[in-house]
């Protein structure tokens, strides 16, 4: 069809553009040149030539790797009379809420700033940041006076906001109808159900092997474990993305999953992204922000406590202070429904050339942000491989997480998604909890908003993941959410208050996620 | 051969009812917009020409795979000349008949419509559907573009029941000459847009003393 022709052309030319500025286009354009001194090059036929050497040396599957990035992280090129604005968000009433909320975090920001006399930025006098320099490799040493300091905003907070989301062309009754959901998300976005999820999850069926089932110590390793494992080696030594993502939905071997990560997520530590980020601890060094007390809370708050991730303090610091400061994050906000908070430098208030954006990449942390970083920890040990994997991970999948939109990955979507899935397969469950006034989105948010970081046991964690990058959707986590409380189904048909059914639910880390997502989706009776 | 936006009067939307509006508690569940063209000439009557009728030209377009749920709820749509099932050689007014038939939604209607010409006799409509309240489920079209020649009056057109996909015959050498025109025009937008590279320093001359935050 003539019109799919032209909109291939259009997302061809986008990705072109967007790679033109790329370091790899860099590196295409030098190794071409010096290509022309090999001998198989002939001038007659010299971009066949040419492009044959590409395929040969594996740049080819480099610039096959961008491309395939490009696709899954970038929307496709919408219609030329669309705003930006519709890109980030289609849903007008969408983007006027998450307008409100953004502004209620910045009054919250500002007036943390005045009551505690603390300015939002600050440059380090030269011996605080020799002193800064020197413990490095140590933040978590120190024990700043945090007291003062409260998270700007913990997900309950953001879960109120969600369930006062409302179109105002809908009808929204007071009377309960068919109309009004019986869960709290109301507004109608579109979800799958389990025949489509089936569809969708296809790799995870029951006749497919599952790292997380079919590599438990009961299962001879030669029925799938071994086959699976040398799949992975061949992927990698492929370098071929595509492939890779394809191959980790049936889970990563332990030993593979750092490699296949970073080939997924097309990360390469080259030589200028390690420059890149002590570029950016420079900036920390340099400056100090209001934003980074808020991450110090957090870290303190809630990785320290946690049994699996106290260890990695220093880690989280090192990713997060420099996180602050990545202005390259500011590119998300172009498909991001949220907007970065804006700022002027000191006394010239209003001028257009003295604007800037608070704090540079433009996110604000919330109370429980660190949790994001943790997990990854345990795959990277060098911090800026580290840094960029997490940059990656949340400029892709996390910042849905914490942001109104009608994105089928959004958070507002995942809520509505674990709530009809419930309601529709568990529907006495549902009866119930939602009678004791126990409405089971009240305690499956804090998860999914934390994309089970901290509540998993961290291997389980990790294949949890493994899924999320091989599906490119956080869609799975509703669907966790909704099989945890189908396994707990029995307690939780007892409990008569909000309290205790968040009793039965609040300790998940005995629980293996592959299994249960297995039953959930297709063995269970319907 | 660039594109030219024909200047275009869209009349207000007008529901259909059986009964009176005010009174009856349902909501319409379509609606008809009429579009006319203030440029077209005004109609001669000359013995020789065909009196004008309604030809429908867009047959149950979907606009939201599911009308209960926002999917493709402010989107914006355009319609090219290669869809339409006539002629759209000689035409004088535009009419959209539209549908809802979920009873969730207050309103329904389309935004910002409109209606491109290319070349003097080549007819690329682009109809600019944009983001409105929920749009409505089906499209029965019937109208093109302005003649210049001869005006021809359309009959009405019989709304369908059956969603169907639009099927397209052979195109012709000429449509998709302008079709590949279209093409190259985008892709040369797109192309001539500036990058827009991000330097790295988030201060302002080494100075990222500020005041507080701002919002509107």
């Amino acid at each position: 069809m003539l019109q799919e022709e032209s909109d291939l052309a259009l997302i061809i030319a986008q990705i072109v553009q967007k790679l033109k500025g790329s370091n790899l286009y860099a590196q295409l354009e030098r190794q071409a040149w010096a290509s022309l001194q090999r001998p198989e090059i002939k001038l007659e036929s010299l971009k066949e030539d040419i492009k044959e050497f590409f395929k040969i040396s594996g740049w080819e599957k480099k610039l096959q790797n961008a491309v395939y990035s490009e696709l899954n992280v970038f929307p496709l090129p919408s219609h030329p009379a669309a705003p930006p604005e519709h890109l980030k968000e289609p849903l007008v009433y969408m983007r006027k809420a998450q307008g409100s909320w953004e502004k209620r975090i910045l009054k919250s920001l500002n007036s943390m700033c005045t009551e505690l006399s603390i300015p939002l930025a600050r440059k380090r006098p030269v011996g605080e940041q020799k002193e800064l320099l020197n413990k490095w490799n140590e933040m978590g040493t120190d024990e700043p006076d945090l007291s003062l300091f409260r998270p700007v905003y913990a997900p309950k907070d953001f879960l109120e906001v969600l369930i006062n989301l409302r179109n105002p062309n809908y009808e929204n009754g007071d009377s309960h109808s068919f109309r009004t959901h019986l869960g709290l998300i109301q507004v109608p976005l579109k979800v799958k159900d389990i025949p489509e999820l089936k569809e969708f999850f296809v790799e995870l069926g029951l006749t497919a092997g599952q790292l997380g089932i079919d590599d438990s110590t009961q299962v001879p390793p030669e029925l799938f474990e071994n086959e699976h494992v040398r799949i992975g080696q061949k992927v990698l030594s492929e370098q071929d993305s595509a492939a890779a993502q394809q191959y980790i939905r049936q889970g990563s071997p332990t030993a593979l999953r750092a490699e296949l990560w970073a080939l997924i997520l097309n990360i390469s530590s080259q030589p200028e992204d390690i420059l890149y980020y002590e570029q950016l601890k420079t900036n920390v060094i340099q400056h100090d922000l209001l934003v980074d007390s808020l991450i110090y809370k957090d870290v303190k708050l809630t990785a320290s406590n946690d049994d699996y991730y106290f260890v990695f303090e220093d880690y989280l610091y090192q990713v997060l202070l420099c996180f602050s400061r990545d202005t390259s994050v500011l590119g998300h906000f172009a498909y991001n429904s949220a907007s970065p908070p804006k700022s002027y430098i000191r006394g010239k208030l209003g001028l257009e050339e003295y604007a800037v954006f608070y704090p540079p990449n433009g996110v604000i942390p919330f109370h429980g942000f660190s949790m994001y970083v943790a997990p990854l920890c345990f795959l990277y040990h060098e911090p800026s491989k580290l840094y960029q994997i997490f940059r990656e991970m949340y400029v892709r999948f996390f910042f849905r997480l914490h942001s109104i939109s009608s994105h089928p990955s959004g958070i507002v979507s995942l809520c509505l998604l674990f709530e009809t899935l419930l309601q529709t397969y568990l529907p006495q469950l549902f009866y119930h909890l939602r009678e004791i006034g126990a409405q089971p989105l009240r305690i499956s948010f804090k998860w999914m908003v934390r994309a089970f970081s901290g509540y998993l046991a961290t291997d389980q964690l990790l294949l949890l993941w493994d899924r999320i990058l091989g599906y490119n959707s956080l869609e799975i986590l509703a669907v966790l959410a909704a099989a945890v409380f189908a396994f707990r189904a029995v307690n939780l048909m007892e409990v008569t208050s909000l309290a205790a059914a968040e009793a039965v639910l609040a300790d998940l880390s005995t629980l293996k996620v592959m299994p249960l997502l297995q039953i959930f989706l297709f063995a269970t009776v319907t | 051969m660039s594109r030219v936006s024909v200047p275009c009067h869209v009349k207000g939307t007008v529901a259909l009812q059986v009964g009176d509006v005010r009174t009856s508690q349902g909501r319409p569940g379509v609606l008809v917009i009429d579009v006319t063209f203030p440029s077209v000439a005004p109609f001669e009557h000359t013995s020789t020409h065909t009196p004008a009728k309604w030809v429908t030209c867009l047959r149950d377009y979907c606009l939201m795979p599911d009308p209960h749920s926002e999917e493709g709820a402010q989107e914006y749509v355009s319609l090219f000349k290669h869809q339409m099932l006539c002629d759209m050689g000689k035409v004088l007014e535009l009419r959209l008949i539209l549908r809802q038939p979920s009873p969730l939604w207050l309103s329904f209607t389309v935004e910002e419509l409109q209606i491109y010409q290319q070349g003097p006799k080549d007819l690329g409509i682009w109809f600019q559907v944009s983001p409105t309240l929920p749009a409505s489920g089906q499209y029965a079209f019937a109208l093109q573009s302005p003649s210049m020649t001869f005006p021809k009056w359309l009959s009405h057109p019989v709304p369908c029941e059956q969603p169907a996909p639009l099927l397209e015959g052979l195109p012709d050498p000429s449509r998709v000459s302008s079709e590949v025109q279209q093409m190259w025009a985008l892709t040369e937008m797109i192309r001539a847009s500036h990058t827009s590279t991000r330097i790295g320093r988030f201060d302002v001359d080494g100075c990222y003393d500020l005041n507080l935050l701002s919002y509107t």
